[in-house]
């Protein structure tokens, strides 16, 4: 049996390459007409000029790639002024602890949390209004949806700053941040100048992967574009699944010559990225020639604490106002709080939630399940012949994270239909299981390798067979990184969009896609209900995450953290 | 190279050769009767524990080793780790920390004793050979650098072994213990009638040992 381990890393690839490869070849193919077993289509450019001849599709492309290029920027510079003036210190940690929920938050729950907070009738009108501004009724200004994209950049920011710095956090202790911050200072530079000339390369160098994943996530996401982005026109992401579940089936040619061109704009900012790349590190060595110390950096960590604080306040406070409007009854402009609360809302909405809930909990619990086992199999099997995977491997796993999802989603959505598999419960956990796998293993990887193997050293000289030293000793004694694994992956699973609406195609529907569905009907009550889920089940998740290991391991306190 | 009879109770490390690329680190021919001790001394790095794992069945890829294996006239050197029996202590006592001390002992404990009883009074009888008797129930975390260094000992005893392969496993002990410690393995071994491979660095411990002392060069 042990022999079988090999399955885990060729599983793997299989799951993350698989889908990505034949999902874009089912995008590719139809956008040049080719479409084996649908008819309509005819082989050709035109599906292509029918595309560019759609109205402010110029506009469109330039929206996804300057909100993908913008918020990737600011939540990459936000994290990196931070870490340089605050890593090491108590205000650090504490802002760790503060972000790390938000990391587990589904994209459309933030996007929500923020709508609700800014929004003309938002929380932050009412808070003053009509004190300052004297207004008595919702002010008609473009606030959400605003044509510049700058509440989706917002709400973009707000939700990377947390995963990349968390992703910084895990990059740091191979970065000897201390003692080169040390050095610089004795050679005299400011604490940020002296972090970003003597720690910073090395740990961009860990969290480049990630960057591109925020960066194609941005550049393509539909449920941030759909609740906060500009609607004249929408963004290049969010047309896309406008054609794609359109019912007249030769939008879906549009929609192929779309996705591709859709690849083309991620494409282009990955490219102008590695450009950025470039001249910002000439521009530091330009810095680190000519010696500036740049020793006043105060206003850097009063900036960058603010942004983060910012950052965070506001998804919570957002969070806080959906809450609040899922227990409102009355609620008149411009006062601060509900005239009553009620439990209607949640009385209405509770026979609609079953379901979803139902769906999102099952596909939640078996993906994060099912990726628990492939990592541990793969990392068994990496044990067994002291193989890593090199840097190739390292790149697949975040294959389905760079690729825009929507380019080969829609592509696997017409191998499904072609299958007959389209909106079936296996389909869409399948689906869900690409994305849940890469945070998978990336969350595993470092507890499993600083595992003390001796322990298992020593269960085989006591003549336990690898199987049994498995299941007694590492599954047991690594239980608190596995259900944290379990803990990430069912929130992942949780929130995604995308994957959900393509493959479930409206009759398997999760609590994140009904969300986002009700988003533009505008009812704050039954929204603040579905997101008060939204927020919740990851929660659940991670709590479990934490209790579980605490009560079984109650008795032995090696087992405690 | 010396005529050796491979029928001979105990460890016998025939030409055992261990390299790193072209480099040396272990050349040897050895027999450990039951109940000696064999010493091997020499700096860090020089392949000591290397040593260890190559008989113990964990030698790191990186390394070639060529030689033979044998204990009690069996040839061990292919065999899987958990068919070699090779009991081993290193200088962590590495109690599962998942497990009360009477189930560290009931896990090394060899399934064909069957019946909760009997398993249960061989753990008892352990724990009191190592002195620690009552404290089965007790969290390893909680015991002292010592007991926990006992209860190891009683672990790896109780597995049955025929041999003990000893990474230093003193030298995290202070001054005082060390020497009961010492005494301890030392006495449980010749009891029990286990070859013993000691590796270590502390000029003490290969005297306390008594027996041969072969130093590795760097």
């Amino acid at each position: 049996m042990f022999r079988l381990t090999f399955l885990g890393p060729a599983l793997t690839v299989l799951l993350l390459a698989g889908p990505v490869g034949f999902g874009l070849a089912g995008t590719v193919l139809p956008a040049f007409g080719i479409s084996p077993g649908f008819g309509g289509g005819s082989f050709g450019l035109h599906y292509f000029r029918e595309l560019f001849a759609q109205p402010a599709l110029f506009c469109s492309m330039t929206l996804s790639l300057t909100s993908g290029l913008a918020s990737a920027v600011l939540s990459l510079l936000i994290v990196m002024l931070f870490t340089a003036a605050f890593a090491g210190t108590a205000t650090f940690r504490r802002m760790q602890h503060l972000l790390g929920p938000l990391l587990s938050l589904p994209h459309a729950a933030a996007a929500l949390a923020i709508a609700f907070l800014i929004a003309p009738s938002g929380m932050i009108m009412r808070l003053i209004s009509p004190e300052l501004t004297g207004w008595e009724r919702p002010p008609d200004l473009l606030i959400v949806h605003d044509p510049l994209a700058l509440s989706m950049i917002g709400a973009l920011v707000a939700k990377e700053v947390p995963f990349l710095l968390l992703m910084t956090l895990a990059a740091l202790p191979q970065a000897p941040v201390e003692r080169v911050c040390q050095l610089t200072g004795a050679l005299g530079y400011g604490r940020v100048a002296g972090f970003i000339h003597g720690a910073w390369p090395g740990i961009y160098r860990q969290i480049r992967l990630p960057v591109f994943a925020v960066i194609a996530f941005a550049s393509s996401n539909v449920e941030v574009a759909l609740i906060l982005g500009p609607t004249q026109p929408q963004t290049l992401a969010a047309r896309l699944v406008t054609w794609m579940s359109d019912p007249d089936l030769s939008q879906r040619y549009l929609a192929s010559a779309g996705a591709l061109l859709q690849l083309g704009v991620t494409g282009l900012a990955f490219a102008i990225w590695l450009g950025l790349e470039r001249l910002c590190a000439a521009l530091r060595n330009k810095a680190a020639c000519g010696g500036l110390r740049m020793r006043r950096d105060r206003a850097v960590q009063v900036v960058s604490l603010t942004a983060m604080i910012l950052a965070a306040g506001a998804i919570f406070a957002g969070l806080a106002a959906l809450a609040v409007w899922s227990f409102a009854g009355l609620w008149q402009f411009p006062d601060f709080l509900p005239g009553s609360f009620t439990l209607r809302n949640w009385m209405k909405a509770l026979p609609r939630v079953v379901e979803p809930l139902g769906t999102t909990l099952t596909i939640g619990v078996a993906s994060a399940f099912i990726a628990a086992i492939l990592s541990v199999l793969c990392f068994v099997h990496e044990d067994r012949t002291g193989k890593r995977a090199g840097r190739g491997g390292q790149a697949l796993i975040y294959l389905p994270l760079i690729v825009p999802q929507v380019t080969f989603i829609f592509g696997l959505q017409f191998l499904l239909v072609a299958s007959g598999w389209l909106a079936t419960l296996p389909a869409l956990l399948f689906a869900h299981l690409v994305f849940v796998m890469p945070y998978a293993y990336l969350c595993l990887k470092d507890p499993w390798r600083s595992f003390d193997r001796r322990y298992e050293q020593v269960a085989a000289g006591l003549g336990k067979s690898p199987m049994t030293t498995l299941f007694r000793i590492r599954l047991p004694m690594m239980l608190r990184p596995l259900l944290v694994l379990f803990a990430i992956g069912f929130s992942v699973s949780v929130g995604l969009y995308l994957p959900t609406v393509l493959i479930g195609a409206g009759r398997l529907t999760t609590i994140t896609s009904e969300a986002v569905a009700l988003a533009s009907g505008g009812n704050r009550r039954i929204i603040g209900v579905y997101a008060f889920f939204q927020m919740l089940l990851p929660v659940a998740g991670f709590a479990i995450a934490t209790l579980v290991p605490a009560l079984i391991f109650r008795r032995f306190r090696g087992m405690q953290v | 190279m010396t005529d050796i009879v491979t029928d001979k109770a105990g460890l016998l490390l025939q030409d055992v050769v261990i390299r790193h690329g072209e480099r040396v680190l272990v050349a040897l021919t050895q027999h450990v009767a039951p109940g000696e001790v064999l010493t091997v001394m020499g700096p860090s790095g020089a392949g000591k524990s290397t040593l260890l794992g190559f008989i113990g069945g964990f030698l790191d890829p990186v390394f070639d080793a060529e030689g033979r294996v044998i204990v009690d006239g069996d040839d061990i050197t292919d065999a899987a780790p958990e068919t070699r029996h090779a009991g081993l202590l290193f200088q962590d006592p590495l109690l599962f920390p998942h497990m009360s001390v009477a189930g560290n002992l009931m896990f090394a404990l060899p399934a064909d004793i069957r019946g909760h009883m009997p398993r249960m009074a061989l753990v008892n009888e352990a724990l009191r050979g190592v002195d620690l008797e009552g404290l089965g129930e007790r969290d390893p975390e909680t015991l002292s650098g010592g007991q926990k260094a006992r209860v190891a000992l009683a672990r790896v005893l109780l597995s049955r072994p025929r041999m003990l392969l000893l990474d230093e496993p003193f030298s995290k002990l202070d001054q005082a213990l060390r020497g009961q410690m010492r005494e301890l393995v030392f006495a449980k071994a010749r009891e029990s009638r286990l070859p013993v491979l000691l590796v270590t660095h502390d000029p003490a411990d290969a005297q306390a040992a008594g027996g041969t002392t072969i130093t590795l060069e760097p």
